[in-house]
């Protein structure tokens, strides 16, 4: 099942570190859900998932009516933890030396 | 003896107000007083709102500018009306929080469209309610501002996510609420606090301006003092939405009729084991009284609701992963700021995300991670269709299918620590977010623990855009629980 090790990957793929004092009990914790879910690997569904399509699909519409230019940004701004002027300032990820 | 103010149903405080027995003002008083008074035990609202002079002044005259004009019925019920909500539902100006430290200082930039809707009709906002952080979670302990206390009981969890909102509601500090549902966030509360709950189809509410938890069982639905009035609340908040393209037209599903002698369907199957003796015996005799009243009572067969917990909980948690993606530190939210760019979303993540939201983003990145989303994902997506066709096949035969709410009643604060015991409760709720069918939770009765006695919720689930037949057999039932 699963290992402290794989639970550390998936915390890194998912953004997220998990402090090492934490990580057995959510080893253990995880691989008691992922016990009780894998009970689906014995479902046998194969015959069922041909042909169905939900009543409600593919729902487009017409580009158009946009909100009038500026009518949120100083709301939005507001939300920036960091800003110049309007713009969201973040850190500088390309460097020239 | 006559009820106060913030005690009474929308009906009856519509017709107060109509009356002239009472004021907006008096009203919106009462409710606020009594939610200042029992909050700082309860921890129900993350936050009360100062009252809205324009609002409240704005809806006492559309009340009286109506009976002046002779005519009664002109205005919304929910006019004047003071209403709790829980606090993943945007509310422009006010602090949207999703209770999660990640979004602790987040002001809502635009109103949800049910907000916007309970605005035209003149309802008034009292606060934003506590809940489980992003909605994860079946007793409101796992909130990063606190545990909300179980009115009835204080030493008891009020259920969740939409704790908060149940025990506004149950407490009498609002007149009705607004939760969210992806797994029975609203019916399950609802059980454990005496209330009326729905989780109206899916599509038939809009959920933008939601705080997205799993958007393909995300719905937003009514806490309510009574069947009526949580009939009055989805028919204020339903209907096509542009800003939502999954909501649905009225006529996307077959229209059922609802006959007066309704076909009750039970899964008996499904009742074995896991549910407490005397939550049975309640379930037994409500069915027995709806016997007595002329209704039928059906055999269903469900064999792939087995299955449904598992196969939520490899949807819900995808789902969550994906959503909560978007928190990433930059743009709003909690924003920590490390020395590298990868840092400051790590950072921001760890920092912002609670306990149960961690698990659950790191049970969504496995489920769908190469090499498993076979075995897990799509396997739970089929297992959903599966399940899907059961019931649509089992509601050839009946009206609607009743189970119990919940296994067992309000359960003492901190007593499910292991996460699987605490997932286990939501058994009988998950499959109509699984579905996407309406469900509605109501009272039954009350059990006995410790000696108190405590409400217990029967669950009833009708087929897709069938809500007219579950307020049908939900007033059927109330008729017959409350004899």
């Amino acid at each position: 099942m699963a290992t402290t090790e794989e639970v550390k990957k998936l915390a890194a793929l998912a953004r997220i570190t998990v402090e090492d004092g934490e990580l057995e009990a959510f080893t253990s914790e995880f691989d008691s859900i992922l016990a009780y879910i894998s009970q689906l690997e014995s479902l046998d569904v194969s015959s069922d998932l041909k042909g169905e399509k939900p009543a409600l699909r593919n729902v487009m519409r017409e580009d158009g009516e946009p909100h009038a230019a500026g009518a949120y940004t100083k709301k939005l701004a507001e939300q920036f933890s960091k800003r110049e002027g309007d713009a969201l300032s973040v850190k500088q990820i390309l460097t020239h030396d | 003896m006559t009820k106060k103010p913030n005690e009474m149903a929308i009906v009856e405080a519509a017709r107060a107000l109509r009356a002239r027995e009472l004021s907006v003002r008096e009203l919106w008083d009462a409710c606020a007083v009594a939610a200042h008074r029992e909050n700082p035990e309860l921890n129900a609202y993350l936050e009360i709102f100062d009252a809205d002079e324009a609002a409240i002044a704005a809806a006492q005259k559309r009340i009286d500018d109506a009976s002046n004009a002779g005519g009664e019925g002109g205005e919304s019920l929910l006019c004047g009306i003071p209403l709790a909500i829980k606090d993943n539902i945007l509310i422009e100006g006010h602090i949207a929080s999703a209770a999660s430290k990640m979004l602790e200082n987040y002001t809502a930039t635009y109103d949800a469209t049910v907000i916007t809707k309970l605005k035209e009709a003149g309802a008034l906002f009292v606060g934003r309610t506590n809940m489980d952080e992003f909605a994860m979670g079946s007793s409101t302990e796992h909130s990063a501002f606190g545990a909300t206390k179980n009115p009835l009981d204080t030493s008891r969890v009020p259920g969740g996510s939409s704790g908060g909102s149940a025990a506004a509601v149950a407490a009498h500090l609002c007149i009705a609420a607004l939760g969210s549902d992806t797994g029975g966030s609203i019916r399950q509360p609802a059980a454990f606090t005496g209330l009326t709950g729905l989780k109206p189809t899916y599509g038939a509410v809009s959920r933008s301006g939601l705080i997205a938890l799993g958007s393909s069982l995300d719905q937003i639905g009514p806490l309510a003092k009574s069947v009526e009035d949580a009939h009055i609340l989805y028919e204020a908040i339903r209907g096509t939405d542009p800003l939502d393209s999954t909501t649905i037209a009225p006529d996307l599903y077959p229209v059922r009729a609802s006959s007066k002698q309704l076909r009750i369907g039970v899964s008996r199957h499904l009742l074995g084991e896991g549910v407490d003796a005397d939550i049975l015996a309640a379930f037994d005799a409500t069915l027995a009284g709806l016997e007595s009243a002329g209704h039928t009572l059906v055999d269903v067969e469900l064999p792939t609701s087995a299955h449904a917990l598992a196969a939520y909980y490899v949807i819900m948690p995808a789902e969550v992963s994906t959503n909560l993606a978007r928190l990433d530190g930059i743009r709003y939210g909690h924003a920590a700021r490390g020395s590298t760019l990868l840092e400051d979303y790590v950072l921001s993540r760890t920092e912002g995300f609670g306990e149960e939201t961690l698990r659950r983003v790191l049970l969504g990145t496995f489920v769908l991670s190469s090499g498993y989303i076979d075995a897990y994902y799509k396997k739970a997506d089929a297992a959903r269709a599966v399940l899907r066709r059961e019931y649509d096949k089992a509601f050839e035969s009946c009206d609607v299918i009743a189970f119990p709410t919940t296994p067992s009643p309000a359960f003492k604060v901190g007593e499910k620590s292991d996460p699987l015991a605490m997932y286990l409760g939501d058994i009988f709720t998950i499959t109509a977010n699984l579905t996407s069918m309406p469900a509605l939770s109501l009272p039954m009765g009350t059990v006995e623990r410790e000696g108190k006695q405590l409400p217990v919720g029967i669950h009833l689930t009708a087929p897709h855009q069938a809500e007219g037949v579950l307020f049908a057999a939900a007033h059927a039932v109330e008729k017959t629980v409350q004899g």
